[in-house]
């Protein structure tokens, strides 16, 4: 399903050449559940972010569901998103101009379903947002934010569902609550997890651990 | 199909949450100003040109030696046009046995088609004005013929075979003209009697002339008409050609109107590259999130150009009619003080105004927002991820080109877009640098000083590159300001004094040599000033270069009526007041006994001269030779006495030729020149102050005009400003609240907020006074013929208005995001 090939990231900076990924290889079946933990900058998000083809690794490949991803440019790659990925964040990301329902039709609006707004609603319903639908973001609060970006996440029935620190915003009852629903939500769905966290206990949830240090994995793959 | 559904949601939803508002604003703003001057200066110009349109009583004349035929009145009545005949000859008239020369001008009814004849009761008496044309049978002669015949109102006077009554004295008609050849004394006679007085015979040297007026559109379309198929021999007239000095007037006119419209873009402009700089930065997440969602970077890119270009139709609508409001408001203001009414706007400025921010936004928006299409989506991940930064001279190149294209479109003088264009790159190079090393200069300051102090000079030394366009854009907004509420003072007293209130408005000629002495006597006698005399030779051009006139080809009437004339000749020591050597080289001692000539620049360009030609004259039969030493520019509407062809002492020494003068004076002495034409017959007076307060007239109600206009784009320089400082309040606001969630009291993060912005503003003020200053010289010495004077009022109001704007309003603009709780602002990042 999701297969990463002698992954290496290299950035410059000031000091020379800065190696974040060295040579990662891992291979993530289909409705599988997976944490990936490590300490603070030790390229969890990097390893994240090429897994979800958001950034071009320096060399090595990544495959998605048979498809060598790294081989498309940026436009085939937001495709590839478009039809198979979705993500959460940590800081939710919702678009602030946006209604919570909007924010919701945003990714079917971009893969252009004429029924965004039913399936917008039902997915709110679905996380227990129905009566918030017509509120803006600064409305809401840090858990039901949260809730609308799993909604979003959810609502075009991704393959993959990327998480990045998706409880590390919200106080430790809220985070719990919004775990809850993810992982209920992936359950149901059969989606493949991937999350970024360094909440042992939330990642203790998870199918497997992929432990990465220093750029390199150290356990788990 | 998806960009444009996509860009009318995201249009819809930014335009409910106020995300649109800075931008819109600015746009509705820049094309407000934009038509509002457009449609302001377009019915400006038209009066003015109307008013001017009295050189000739007409907006269009056509001239012949032969009448033109009638046809051309009932083409003109069809083309809804009013017409009018003029026959003008040299004849003389008598008074029992006394007689004298008159220059003849016969009217038909409808004379003149613009402006009014004076007439007054008896000689040199205050005028009113006439109604109508004289009657058949009468005459109304000037002062002068009365006075050289010693007729009086009232007596019968012969002309050619028939006998007219004075009826009146004519004190002023509008087409008398400011040229002084073959000045006799003159005299209006109704056209109808012409045929009693058998004067006009088959190659009689008469000149013949149809008057045309209308609406602006139908004289254009009929003078093209004209152009082409008048007869050989027929020659049109405009006012150029009948008045230089209100050519000159109109021109300057023109040009303030033009500057204050090319201003009024570039305010625009920044406006709106600032204004798409804020919206694109707040929309890098958005763009980041959606391309994360799988968004191609075509729909990214497709999406934001139309959601663009829908807000530019939507603000291009609302700016339009804003604009045509504004200038309805400005034409109300000027009701009273400008003589008539202003003619209707046409509809050119609204679409010369809707292409030119058509290309501002293209230029000035689009930029920015391509780089939208270039951020990279795992943004989304690390917010610290930017698209490449903006290259700025490379993607205003273009930009900047095109504008300059549509302004030189916009108001068709090379030379004033040249000047502020070149103007406006060196301005921007200089505030640039300026602004870098003032950057780099503030961030050395920040030790020893207080928290706050040291925060906010941080802050602009961190932000180095967004600081030094900051200090680019409100300096450039600064200059502006500046030059249009200091500088323009001091270019228009500087245009009024160009026709100063002592300026001559007699002109005496024909003064013989032997007279010169007892000339001088009769003023001094009087009480008055002795009078400046030139001297002046009447020739003719026979060659140039060795070639005769006959053999060159001349492009245009202007052309071969310069060259076909004769022409009066003068020398010169020194350069006349008001002349300015543009090539070539004034004579000093060394060139004593050269044959040198100075000639005029227009009248070189009409006949092709240039620096270097041998011209050739046939002075009263002598032949007479000299090298063009030099071009001159003159400055025709100050009054004095101006050549078009000035020698070098000594150069027509022997020639025989007679003085001439220019006096101021006043109602009282006036009536002097009754004796002063008994003591010197030959002498001819010309009445100057007609043209002279006709060109006083130009002059006020376009200098009037031109405050109107200077004042709105004054109100939308300030806008702009505001809504440039608006533009830059998100960068701040999120490290307020950063600030005050490490402890910060409002009032240490509002004075960090204070020092940023003051000393933001004070760099700014101080450079836009710099460039305004050199601005302010080039554009008066340059475009407007005009001397300048170095004003410290602008320094004085450049810091203060930098300090008081951008330190006043980018406070009060942040102060709002302050009050908040920092938590607001942190969770919306």
């Amino acid at each position: 399903m999701l297969e990463a090939r002698k992954l290496r990231k290299e950035v410059s900076s000031p000091e020379g050449l800065l190696t974040i990924l060295d040579e990662v290889s891992l291979a993530i079946h289909a409705g599988e559940t997976v944490a990936i933990v490590g300490a603070s900058g030790a390229g969890k998000s990097t390893l994240l972010a090429l897994l979800a083809g958001l950034d071009e690794p320096s060399s090595g490949e990544v495959w998605v569901d048979g498809e060598n991803i790294t081989a498309l440019d940026e436009d085939g790659r937001a495709a590839v998103r478009a039809r198979r990925v979705g993500f959460v964040f940590q800081s939710f990301h919702l678009v602030p101009s946006l209604t919570a329902l909007e924010n919701v039709m945003l990714p079917l609006e971009l893969a252009g379903r004429r029924d965004a707004r039913e399936a917008a609603s039902q997915a709110l319903e679905e996380v227990g947002l129905g009566a918030r639908v017509g509120h803006y973001p600064r409305q809401l609060s840090g858990g039901e934010q949260q809730r609308v970006a799993i909604a979003r996440a959810f609502v075009t029935r991704p393959a993959v569902l990327f998480a990045d620190e998706p409880t590390g915003n919200l106080d430790t009852a809220t985070g719990a609550r919004i775990a809850d629903l993810l992982f209920q939500l992936n359950a149901a769905a059969g989606t493949t997890l991937v999350l970024v966290t360094h909440d042992r206990g939330l990642a203790a949830r998870c199918g497997r651990i992929i432990e990465i240090d220093g750029g390199r994995l150290t356990g788990g793959a | 199909m998806r960009a444009l559904r996509f860009a009318l949601l995201a249009l819809a939803r930014d335009w409910r949450s106020g995300e649109l508002a800075v931008l819109a604003l600015a746009l509705v703003i820049a094309i407000a100003a934009l038509t509002g001057v457009g449609f302001f200066t377009d019915r400006v110009g038209q009066a003015v040109e109307r008013q001017a349109a009295e050189v000739i009583a007409a907006d269009l004349k056509l001239q012949a030696s032969r009448a033109p035929s009638d046809d051309w009145l009932a083409a003109a009545a069809e083309a809804g046009l009013a017409t009018a005949r003029t026959l003008s000859f040299p004849s003389v008239v008598f008074l029992g046995e006394d007689s004298t020369l008159a220059a003849v001008r016969a009217v038909s009814e409808g004379y003149p088609l613009r402006g009014e004849v004076k007439v007054s009761a008896e000689p040199f008496a205050p005028p009113v004005i006439a109604d109508g044309i004289p009657g058949r049978g009468e005459i109304w002669p000037d002062s002068r013929l009365l006075a050289r015949l010693g007729a009086a109102v009232g007596d019968e006077v012969s002309l050619g075979a028939a006998t007219l009554s004075i009826t009146r004295v004519l004190d002023y008609r509008p087409d008398q003209g400011a040229a002084f050849v073959d000045l006799a004394p003159s005299l209006l006679m109704n056209l109808g009697d012409i045929p009693a007085t058998q004067l006009i015979q088959p190659g009689s040297r008469a000149t013949h002339a149809v008057l045309f007026a209308g609406a602006p559109a139908d004289v254009r379309a009929f003078k093209a008409r004209l152009q082409d198929e008048k007869l050989p021999g027929e020659r049109l007239v405009d006012v150029a050609e009948a008045s230089p000095q209100i050519q000159s007037s109109m021109e300057r006119a023109g040009r303030f109107l033009n500057l204050s419209a090319l201003i009024t873009v570039l305010l625009a402009a920044v406006a709106v590259a600032m204004s798409a700089r804020r919206y694109v930065r707040r929309h890098l997440d958005n763009v980041a999130l959606m391309k994360c969602m799988g968004a191609s970077q075509r729909l990214v890119l497709a999406a934001t150009t139309t959601e663009l270009a829908l807000l530019a139709v939507m603000a291009a609508a609302a700016g339009a009619v804003l604009g045509f409001l504004a200038q309805e408001v400005l034409a109300w203001l000027l009701t009273d003080l400008i003589r008539g009414d202003l003619p209707p706007p046409t509809w050119q400025p609204a679409l010369l105004g809707l292409a030119t921010a058509a290309t501002i936004l293209v230029g000035f928006a689009l930029p920015p927002l391509l780089q939208l299409r270039k951020v990279p989506p795992a943004r989304v991940l690390r917010r610290n991820l930017e698209p490449p930064p903006l290259r700025y001279a490379t993607a205003y190149l273009v930009a900047v080109a095109a504008l300059l294209g549509l302004l030189f479109f916009l108001v068709r003088d090379a030379r004033l877009v040249g000047w502020v264009a070149g103007g406006t790159v060196l301005a921007l190079a200089v505030l640039g640098l300026a602004g870098w090393l003032m950057v780099l200069g503030a961030g050395r300051l920040r030790g020893g000083v207080g928290v706050s102090w040291r925060y906010g000079v941080a802050n602009l030394a961190r932000r180095g590159r967004e600081s030094v366009v900051q200090v680019v854009a409100f300096g450039l907004g600064l200059m502006v300001l500046l030059l249009l509420s200091v500088v323009r003072g001091d270019l228009l007293d500087e245009w009024q004094a160009s026709v100063p209130a002592d300026a001559p408005n007699h002109f005496l000629i024909n003064i013989r040599n032997d007279e010169v002495d007892a000339f001088g006597a009769f003023f001094t006698e009087r009480g008055m000033a002795e009078p400046e005399l030139f001297p002046m030779i009447r020739a003719r051009m026979t060659a140039v270069n060795g070639t005769p006139m006959e053999e060159r080809t001349l492009e245009g009437d202007r052309a071969r009526n310069f060259s076909e004339r004769e022409q009066n000749l003068s020398w010169a020591a020194q350069p006349q007041m008001g002349n300015r050597i543009v090539e070539g080289r004034w004579w000093d001692e060394a060139d004593r006994g050269r044959h040198l000539v100075s000639v005029e620049v227009d009248y070189a360009e009409e006949l092709g001269l240039k620096l270097g030609d041998v011209l050739s004259f046939d002075v009263a039969g002598e032949p007479l030779e000299a090298e063009i030493a030099s071009l001159r520019e003159v400055q025709w509407d100050n009054f004095r006495p101006n050549f078009f062809l000035v020698f070098s002492p000594g150069t027509l020494d022997g020639m025989i030729g007679t003085w001439l003068t220019a006096v101021n004076l006043d109602e009282a002495q006036r009536r002097e020149l009754v004796a002063l034409v008994r003591q010197f017959p030959s002498v001819s007076i010309f009445d100057l102050e007609a043209i002279l307060t006709q060109v006083r007239q130009v002059g006020d109600q376009a200098s009037l005009a031109v405050q109107y206009v200077f004042l709105f784009t004054l109100v939308a320089g300030v806008v702009v400003l505001l809504a440039a400082i608006q533009s830059t309040r998100d960068e701040r606001a999120w490290e307020s609240a950063m600030l005050r969630t490490l402890g910060a009291s409002r009032r240490i993060v509002m004075a960090g907020v204070a020092a940023e912005f003051g000393v933001l503003g004070v760099l700014s003020g101080l450079l836009a006074a710099i460039v305004a200053t050199v601005a302010g010289w080039a554009l008066a010495t340059q475009l407007f013929n005009l001397e300048y004077v170095v004003d410290l009022r602008v320094w004085l109001v450049g810091l203060l208005a930098g300090l008081l704007l951008v330190g006043g309003a980018g406070l009060l603009a942040t102060r709002g995001v302050i009050r908040q709780s920092p938590v607001a602002t942190l969770r919306r990042g």
